[in-house]
C-alpha cells in the first residue's frame, strides 16, 4: 500500500493529521473530539440538514456543518467556541420545540441521541409556549413501530432505503413544519433490511415493534453473539434481561456485516419463546410422549443407538442441521464415527450427490471482496433473500458498474440492476452449458449445447472483467443436477479466470464441512477412513437408528415425505432439538431438549471461512441444555472415547487442531457426466425456501411471520400458461400433488415463474408431506 | 432614459411575435455570434465589462458566473433560466415572458453557446399560464426560424430550449431546489459546495440565471457592453425592471437605469394613493428589510445605496406602504408566508419560521408577551446564516428590519392589545 499524503488541521487547538478531502466530522470522530450530529451517518450520503454539527472555521464568516466540510491543509476549526456553541445550542432548541419530550413513555429513552445531545446542548426551560406539532399515527408493518410526532427529520431512514436497502419505502412528504416521514400511501416497509432504520433513527420515531414497551435500555445486559441464519455470520449484540433475550442489535464488523443486520437476524429471537419449545426430555412410550428425567432420557437414547450399532454400525444414520454450532457438529460426527458408522451429513436440502463436492467449500473470496467485483454470475440463487448482506455487497458492486447475471429457475425482485436468465430446471443446465461453451470450456455436455448471444455476452464479460466471480446459490445446491451445475460453473471459472464460490445456505454450512459432518470427510476436511451414506441415501435406504441434531424432518429435508417415512420405520430415532416439531413427534423415540440460538456457546464458520466464536447469552430454557453438553454425555454413556470436555472451547480447540492446514478450496471439478435429472417435459416444483422459513428458529418468529415476505410464501405460483393448462386462475384454491401427497394452496399467477414450473415453497407449514423440493409435481383444480 | 433594454419594444403591436422582435434587430446578435463563431471567452469579457449582475436578487456578476464553467469538460452542460419569480412583490419576469419572450430565447441560446450547453431549460412559475404560453410560442417560432434546435443557422451548433412549469413552491426559486424540481424530485435546496457550475442539473456543470439577466444579454451584445454599463451607475451597470406595488396610484413594472432616485420611480407609479402619506418601503422583495419612507425618499435604486441603508435591492420589487399600515400585521403576513414555504429540510428554518410566525401572530392578536420582542430577535438570529439556503435568511431579515425601525408599534401592540395605526387602532 502506498503512503497517502496527509495534511494537518487544527481543531480546538489540537493538531490533527488527516487525508486531504476527508470530512471534518470523520477526522474529529477519529480523534475523539465530539461534535454533536443527527443527520450524519458515515454509511449514508451527507444531508447536512440537521445543522447540529455547525462549527466555526477560521476565515469562514458563518458557522458551517462539519459533516459536509472537507478538510484542507492548515484549516483551523473551533468546535466549542462561542460562535459554534451558539449555533449548536440554537439548533438544539429548534429541534426540541416541536419534539414531544415524552421520554418517560418512549422506547428510545435512555439510548436516544436527542436525549443525549440535549443534555449537553439543550436548555432546562423551553421558551416555546405554542402548541406542538402532532403527526397522525401510521402502521408500516409488523417490525417497525412508528411515532412520527417524535421525528426530527434527519432523513437517515429515507437515505437508508434509497442507498442501502435499495427500495425507497420511506420518504419525506409535505413542506416545512408539515414535512413528515412516511410511506406516502399506506404501504408497509418490506425490505429484508428494514430493521436497520430502527438503529439509524436517532430518536424514538422508529422503534422495534416486537420489543415495544418490553424493557428499558438500562435494564439490558449486552452480550456479543453471531447471527444464526445465513452464512454471513453477522456480528450481533444480544440484549438480555433476567435470562431472556429481549432484542438483537448489530455489532460493527466492517469485514462481515459492516454495521447492518438483516431483519431475519434481528427479529428471529422471538422464536426462542414459542409455545412449542422443548423444555424437558421426552420419551415415547407405546406411541405416546412422556416427560422423563435427563438420566432416563439419555440412558434410553444411548441404549437405543448402541443396540442398533451393536448389530450393524452402518445402520446408524446421523442427520445434522447446518445451523448447529461447530462444536455440536463435531461431537455428532465423533459419536457417529465412534459407533462405527460413517453415515453423517448436514446437506439436508441437497438431492444430487453424483459428485461429492469440495471438502472445504467457501465463498471463493472474502465477503468484502464481493463488492469489488466487476462481473458476477449467480447460479440458482435468490441471494437477496437468502444472504441479504451478501446481496448488499453485490448491490454495491453493481452500483459501481459491475455486471451481474443470474441463471435461475425463477425471476427475482432485485434491488440492483442485473440480467436474469430464467428458465426451467433443465433449461438452467442448458443455459449454463451454453455459457461454458461460449467461454471456451472443454468437454461440457458435448454435442447437445446451443450457444445464444446472451451466453456469449455473459462469457465475454466474465472473461474481460478485472475481477469476476461465479456463485452457486441455495437453489443450485438443491437442484436435481447440482453436480452438473457445479461442474459447469467450475468449467466457466476455469476458462474465464473468475473466482468460483458457494453461497452457503446456513450459518454453519462451512463449519459442518470442517467438523466432518459429511460422509466422505472427517474433522478438518480430511478424507475419512470409511465413507458412508449421504443425507439422501441415508433416507432412500432407511437406517434402523437415527441421530438427529437440530432439524425438523418435515421442513428441513429436500424430500420431507421420504424423510418422515424413513424415520418412522426406524427402530430408534434420537432427536436433539429445541422444539417439539410435529414431524419429530411423529417419528422420534427420544427428544432431548437443547439450547437454541443464544443459549449455547459455540462457533460458526461463515461463508468466507472465518471462525466466529460466541458465548451463551442466556441459559437454555427450562431443562434444556447446550447441545455440546448433551452430546458429550451421550458419548460418555455409550462408552465412547474422548468425550471428557469441560467446555465448548475444549471441543473447538480439538477440532481446530484437526483443521490445521485446511484451506478452503472449491476444487475445479469438471465432472459433468451423467444425465440431466430435471425432466424438461414434466411439470417441476420450484421448492424455494423462503427467507423466513430457513430454519426452526425463524419459522417461529412471530413478527417475521407476519411480514409480506412470509405471507407471500404461503401460496403456489405459476405463470399464466401453466395455470391455463391446469384450468386454474389467480386466486383459485389448487391442490399441488407430489407422490400421492396433496397440499391445498391458493394459486397466484406470477409471470416470474418459468414455463413447466410451479413455485411451491419448502420449509413452510403445509409442505411437510410433499416430496422433492425440486421434483415432479402436478397441479389440480380443487 | 426609461425602457432602453427589455421594454424597448413596448410600442409595437403583438410585440411577442418573432417578426416584431426581429424588426428591431432581434436575433442579430445570435446570428452574428454563431456565424462568426465568436470565441465564448470574448462574450464573457463583454458581459464582465457590461457590469450586468444577476437580476434574481443576489446580484452575482453574470460574466463571472459564466466563466466558472469549464467549457471543455467532457460532460454535458446545461443552461437553466429561473423564471420562478416567487418573491412576494416581484412580477417583472412575468412581463418579460409576456412582452419580450424572444429576448429571453435569444439570451438563453447565446448563454448556452458561451458555456457549451446544448440544452437549456426555462423553469417557469406554475401560476404563470399566459406567460408560459407566450414563451412556448416564442420557442416554437424560433425553432421554425432555425434559431433553436439542431444546427442553428447552419452553424453546426445545436441548442434545444425546454420549458418546465413549476408546481407552486416558493423554494423552487432557489437555484438548487429548482434543479431538483427539474430532475423530478422534491424541491429542496442542495448543500453547497459543490456549486452548480461544477455539479448542477443531472450532476453536470450548469449555469442558472434569472429571466431578466438572460433577456438583457442580446441588447448588451448588440448595443455594446460599455453602453449598457453606462446606463447605470458604478457597481450597478445597466437598467433594471422595478415592480412597484402597494399603496401607490399606478402599481406596475418600470424599466429604469440603475441609480435612478427612488423618488423618480415613486413619481412614475403615481405617488401615494389619495390622501395617504408614505410610511415605509420594502425595496427589494419581501425578504429585504423594510426602510422608513423618509429615508427611502433620499435613496437611489442601485445595489450599493440600498445596501448602505441596511436593506437590499434584491429583485427590484418595491412594496410601498402608507401610514394606515400596521407593521405588526405586515410582518404577521410575511412570516406566515415563509413558515408556509419553508421546505422543511433543515432544522432552523423548518422549526424557526413557524416559531417566528406564531409569536408575531400572537402579538397581532393581542396576546403578545413582554419578552416576545427580544425572543423574536433572538430566534431570527438563530436562523440567520445557519441554513442550507437563503430562505432562512429571507424569513429572518424582515423580522429584524421591522423591529429595528418599528419596535414601538410592536411594543404598543403588546401593551395595548391593538394597533397603533390604521383601521385596528
Amino acid at each position: 500500500m502506498s503512503e497517502e499524503k496527509t495534511i494537518t488541521i487544527e481543531v480546538d487547538g489540537q493538531t490533527l493529521e488527516a487525508k486531504p478531502g476527508a470530512l471534518l466530522i470523520d477526522v474529529t470522530d477519529a480523534a475523539g473530539i465530539d461534535i454533536p450530529r443527527f443527520c450524519y451517518h458515515n454509511k449514508l450520503s451527507v444531508a447536512a440538514s440537521c445543522r447540529m454539527c455547525l462549527v466555526e472555521v477560521e476565515k469562514v464568516p458563518k458557522p458551517i456543518p462539519a459533516c459536509a466540510t472537507q478538510v484542507t491543509d492548515g484549516m483551523k476549526v473551533q468546535t466549542r467556541s462561542p460562535v459554534a456553541l451558539a449555533a449548536q445550542k440554537g439548533t438544539m432548541e429548534f429541534l426540541l420545540i416541536n419534539h414531544p419530550l415524552d421520554c418517560p413513555i418512549c422506547d428510545q429513552g435512555g439510548e436516544c441521541e436527542l436525549q443525549d445531545v440535549a443534555m449537553g446542548y439543550g436548555s432546562d426551560v423551553s421558551r416555546f409556549v405554542e402548541g406542538k406539532r402532532v403527526v397522525p399515527q401510521t402502521d408500516v408493518g409488523p417490525l417497525i413501530a412508528t411515532d412520527m410526532t417524535r421525528c426530527i427529520h434527519c432523513t437517515r431512514c429515507v437515505r437508508f432505503g434509497d442507498e442501502i436497502a435499495g427500495m425507497r419505502e420511506l420518504g419525506a412528504t409535505g413542506r416545512g413544519e408539515h414535512m413528515t416521514i412516511g410511506t406516502y400511501i399506506a404501504h408497509s416497509v418490506d425490505s429484508e433490511l428494514s430493521g436497520n432504520v430502527i438503529d439509524l433513527c436517532p430518536v424514538g420515531a422508529l422503534t422495534s415493534k416486537p420489543f415495544r414497551y418490553r424493557a428499558r435500555a438500562w435494564e439490558l445486559t449486552r452480550r456479543d453473539g453471531v447471527a444464526p441464519h445465513d452464512s454471513v455470520g453477522s456480528n450481533i449484540q444480544i440484549h438480555v434481561r433476567r435470562n431472556r433475550v429481549m432484542r438483537v442489535h448489530p455489532r460493527e464488523n466492517e469485514a462481515v456485516n459492516e454495521v447492518w443486520i438483516s431483519d431475519r437476524d434481528r427479529f428471529s429471537y422471538e422464536g426462542l419463546y414459542s409455545d412449542d419449545r422443548l423444555t424437558r426430555p421426552l420419551i415415547k412410550k407405546n406411541g405416546a410422549w412422556a416427560e422423563a428425567s435427563w438420566e432416563d432420557a439419555l440412558e434410553a437414547a444411548a441404549r437405543g443407538l448402541r443396540s442398533v450399532a451393536a448389530a450393524d454400525a452402518d445402520q446408524i444414520g446421523t442427520l445434522v442441521s447446518p445451523t448447529a454450532t461447530l462444536e455440536e457438529l463435531y461431537l455428532a460426527q465423533k459419536i457417529t464415527r465412534g459407533l462405527g458408522s460413517a453415515n453423517i451429513d448436514h446437506r439436508l436440502r441437497q438431492s444430487d450427490f453424483r459428485s461429492e463436492g469440495p471438502a472445504f467449500p467457501w465463498l471463493g473470496q472474502s465477503i468484502a471482496e464481493l463488492e469489488k467485483v466487476d462481473a458476477a454470475l449467480l447460479i440458482g440463487s435468490n441471494v437477496r433473500k437468502d444472504q441479504p448482506l451478501l446481496a448488499h455487497r453485490l448491490r454495491k458492486a453493481s452500483l459501481k458498474g459491475a455486471e451481474v447475471h443470474f441463471v435461475n429457475p425463477l425471476g427475482l425482485d432485485l434491488h440492483f440492476d442485473a440480467n436474469q436468465v430464467v428458465s426451467d430446471l433443465a433449461g438452467m443446465v442448458h443455459n449454463l452449458a451454453g455459457i461454458a461453451k461460449a467461454a471456451g470450456g472443454s468437454k461440457v455436455l458435448a454435442g447437445r449445447v446451443s450457444v445464444s448471444d446472451e451466453h456469449k455476452a455473459i462469457a465475454k464479460k466474465l472473461k474481460s472483467a478485472g475481477s469476476a466471480t461465479i456463485l452457486l446459490g441455495n437453489l443450485a445446491q438443491s437442484h436435481p443436477d447440482y453436480s452438473i451445475l457445479y461442474g459447469l460453473a467450475s468449467s466457466i471459472a476455469e476458462s474465464t479466470g473468475a473466482a468460483l464460490g458457494i453461497l452457503p445456505a446456513a450459518a454453519n454450512t462451512i463449519g459442518a464441512a470442517l467438523a466432518g459432518a459429511v460422509p466422505k470427510y472427517g474433522a478438518g476436511a480430511r478424507p475419512a477412513e470409511k465413507t458412508g451414506l449421504n443425507a439422501r441415501t441415508m433416507l432412500e435406504s432407511p437406517r434402523k437408528g437415527y441421530l438427529l441434531l437440530g432439524l425438523e424432518p418435515g421442513l428441513d429435508c429436500a424430500n420431507p415425505a421420504l424423510a418422515k417415512q424413513a424415520l418412522a420405520g426406524a427402530e430408534c430415532v434420537v432427536a436433539l432439538t429445541a422444539y417439539r416439531s410435529p414431524s419429530l413427534e411423529e417419528t422420534a423415540d427420544v427428544m432431548l431438549p437443547i439450547g437454541a440460538f443464544a443459549e449455547t456457546s459455540g462457533t460458526f464458520v461463515n461463508a468466507e471461512g472465518a471462525w466466529q466464536g460466541f458465548g451463551g447469552a442466556v441459559a437454555p430454557l427450562g431443562e434444556a441444555r447446550p447441545g455440546w453438553k448433551v452430546l458429550r454425555v451421550l458419548g460418555n454413556l455409550m462408552d465412547l472415547k474422548g468425550f471428557d470436555y469441560l467446555s465448548s472451547e475444549e471441543v473447538r480447540d480439538e477440532l481446530q487442531q484437526a483443521c490445521a492446514g485446511a484451506r478452503p478450496e472449491n476444487d475445479l471439478d469438471n465432472t459433468t457426466d451423467g444425465e440431466i435429472q430435471a425432466s424438461a417435459g414434466k411439470l417441476m416444483r420450484i421448492g424455494e425456501v423462503p427467507i423466513y422459513a430457513a430454519d426452526a428458529l425463524v419459522r417461529r418468529a412471530a413478527a417475521l411471520q407476519e411480514t409480506k415476505d412470509a405471507r407471500d410464501a404461503a401460496v403456489a405460483r405459476a405463470n399464466a400458461t401453466v395455470a391455463g393448462k391446469a384450468g386454474v386462475g389467480d386466486g383459485d384454491t389448487v391442490a399441488v400433488v407430489q407422490g400421492g401427497q396433496r397440499a391445498k394452496l391458493v394459486l397466484r399467477v406470477d409471470a416470474r415463474v418459468p414455463d413447466g414450473c410451479v413455485w411451491v415453497a419448502a420449509g413452510v407449514p403445509g409442505s411437510e408431506s410433499l416430496g422433492d423440493q425440486f421434483g415432479e409435481i402436478s397441479l389440480e383444480k380443487v | 432614459m426609461a425602457n432602453e433594454v427589455l421594454f424597448r419594444n413596448l410600442d409595437l403591436e403583438r410585440l411577442w411575435d418573432i417578426d416584431q422582435y426581429r424588426s428591431r434587430g432581434g436575433y442579430e446578435v445570435l446570428t452574428r455570434i454563431l456565424t462568426q463563431k465568436t470565441p465564448p471567452a470574448e462574450v464573457i469579457e463583454w458581459m464582465k465589462t457590461s457590469g450586468l449582475r444577476g437580476r434574481g436578487g443576489a446580484g452575482f456578476p453574470t460574466g463571472l458566473k459564466w466563466s466558472f464553467i469549464n467549457r471543455d469538460a467532457p460532460v454535458d452542460k446545461y443552461l437553466v433560466c429561473n423564471s420562478d419569480e416567487g418573491e412576494p412583490g416581484t412580477f417583472k419576469d412575468r412581463d418579460i415572458l409576456r412582452y419580450n419572450p424572444h429576448a429571453l430565447v435569444e439570451g438563453m441560446v447565446i448563454a448556452s453557446y458561451v458555456i457549451g450547453a446544448h440544452r437549456a431549460y426555462n423553469y417557469i412559475r406554475g401560476e404563470f399560464w399566459e406567460p408560459y404560453e407566450r414563451f412556448q410560442n416564442a420557442i416554437d417560432q424560433a425553432r421554425e426560424a432555425g434559431l433553436v434546435g439542431k444546427d442553428i443557422l447552419g452553424s453546426g451548433y445545436d441548442c434545444e430550449v425546454h420549458v418546465h412549469l413549476g408546481g407552486g413552491a416558493y423554494v423552487c426559486g432557489e437555484e438548487t431546489a429548482l434543479l431538483e424540481s427539474i430532475e423530478g424530485k422534491k424541491g429542496q435546496p442542495r448543500f453547497k459546495p459543490p456549486f452548480p457550475a461544477h455539479v448542477g442539473l443531472y450532476g453536470c456543470p450548469t449555469v442558472i440565471n434569472n429571466t431578466e439577466t438572460l433577456s438583457s444579454v442580446p441588447s448588451i451584445l448588440r448595443e455594446g457592453a460599455e453602453w449598457f454599463r453606462d446606463l447605470g451607475v458604478e457597481n450597478s451597470g445597466g437598467s433594471k425592471l422595478f415592480s412597484i406595488s402597494g399603496h401607490v396610484k399606478n402599481p406596475g413594472v418600470f424599466e429604469l437605469p440603475m441609480g435612478t432616485p427612488f423618488a423618480e420611480l415613486f413619481e412614475l407609479a403615481g405617488g401615494m394613493r389619495d390622501g395617504s402619506k408614505l410610511k415605509a418601503v420594502i425595496p427589494g422583495g419581501s425578504s429585504s428589510p423594510v426602510i422608513p419612507g423618509e429615508i427611502m425618499m433620499d435613496l437611489t435604486m442601485d445595489y450599493d445605496c440600498i445596501a448602505k441603508a441596511g436593506s437590499m435591492l434584491g429583485s427590484g420589487a418595491v412594496i410601498v406602504m402608507d401610514d394606515t399600515t400596521c407593521m405588526v400585521k405586515v410582518l404577521d403576513r410575511m412570516s406566515y408566508f415563509y413558515h408556509e414555504e419553508s421546505c422543511g429540510q433543515c432544522t432552523p428554518c423548518r422549526e424557526g419560521t413557524g416559531w417566528l410566525w406564531r409569536v408575531v401572530n400572537r402579538i397581532e392578536n393581542g396576546e403578545g408577551r413582554p419578552e416576545d420582542l427580544d425572543l423574536l430577535l433572538d430566534v431570527q438570529g438563530r436562523i440567520r446564516g445557519k441554513t442550507i439556503c437563503a430562505l432562512g435568511d429571507a424569513a429572518a431579515m424582515p423580522v429584524e428590519g421591522m423591529l429595528r425601525h418599528y419596535r414601538d408599534e410592536f411594543q404598543y401592540h403588546i401593551d395595548h392589545k391593538k394597533c397603533m395605526v390604521g383601521a385596528g387602532a
